[in-house]
């Protein structure tokens, strides 16, 4: 199968622009894991997603700043399950822009077919809040202080099962 | 995204990761992949083309049902183009992967969080 190794490309490419040092990603061995405990249409299910994006007013005015990696404050933040696709608008850089432009929010955060979904009864219910968390340099970060929030607030939202999309 | 995925399992909820960079999420140890092959920022199907998202969709929640062990990587066979030239092409020369102009926002906002911790905003 022909697919792209990011990992060295990543290192090709930052080392071809005069950077010494490129990115570190993270490694593991162990995987941990849970199986699923119930059938679906009876889960609470969740979207979590690194992808950046605002959520919109019915104006379509900003209803929150855009977010950017490296502030170092907690980056965890919420977006209503129920809220309409057209009221989401990427401020992602982190796509292949020659290919993409984010446009179909349900491309990348596929919120509308969540809720074909729970209405064709795939799904028990869906959570009361998706959740978004930013991409971040240090995995120490993600693995003690973002990853641990996210956590919890799917504790408190009842979630059964999360489906994740990386940005 | 794997990272978090892990704390989540950790933490005794199932999770499905659809992904478009296979590698990133192999070597983090994520718990299940879906991987699509479609250029980074479409993790979750092609764009306006919902019938492609509900299959890709539908392929992760067969994985969280079916899924007997951790790492499992499920390869989707959808294809981005009939041509394979997005992939040569990424970050490359001829196609930088950030734009000046993110880079001088991202500077931007970076001095702005700066200033905010020292409490000067």
């Amino acid at each position: 199968m022909d697919y792209i190794r990011y990992i060295e490309r990543t290192h090709e490419y930052y080392r071809s622009q005069g950077y010494e040092k490129t990115y570190n990603y993270a490694h593991n061995e162990d995987i941990p894991f849970t199986p699923l405990k119930k059938p679906l249409n009876e889960c609470r299910v969740a979207l979590v997603t690194t992808a950046s994006f605002i959520l919109l007013d019915e104006g379509g005015r900003p209803l929150e700043e855009p977010r950017m990696i490296g502030t170092n404050e907690l980056e965890v933040f919420t977006a209503p399950s129920d809220w309409p696709a057209d009221r989401i608008l990427s401020t992602s850089q982190d796509h292949d822009r020659y290919q993409t432009n984010m446009a179909d929010v349900n491309a990348f955060f596929p919120i509308t077919r969540m809720r074909e979904f729970l209405e064709e009864g795939v799904f028990g219910s869906l959570s009361t809040n998706y959740y978004r968390t930013v991409p971040n340099y240090s995995q120490r970060k993600t693995t003690e202080v973002d990853g641990p929030e996210v956590l919890r607030l799917c504790r408190e939202d009842h979630v059964d099962a999360a489906l994740l999309t990386p940005v | 995204m794997s990272l978090v995925a892990r704390v989540l399992e950790a933490g005794g909820i199932p999770t499905v990761t659809y992904t478009n960079a296979r590698d990133i999420a192999a070597s983090a140890g994520n718990p299940r992949q879906i991987f699509l092959n479609y250029p980074l920022g479409n993790p979750a199907g092609k764009p306006h083309d919902p019938e492609n998202q509900r299959s890709v969709l539908r392929e992760g929640l067969k994985l969280l049902e079916n899924a007997d062990r951790p790492g499992i990587i499920v390869d989707l066979p959808f294809l981005w183009s009939d041509s394979s030239e997005w992939m040569q092409k990424f970050m490359t020369d001829e196609q930088p992967f950030i734009s000046d102009d993110a880079e001088a926002t991202r500077q931007e906002m970076l001095e702005k969080a700066r200033k905010q911790k020292a409490g000067q905003l």
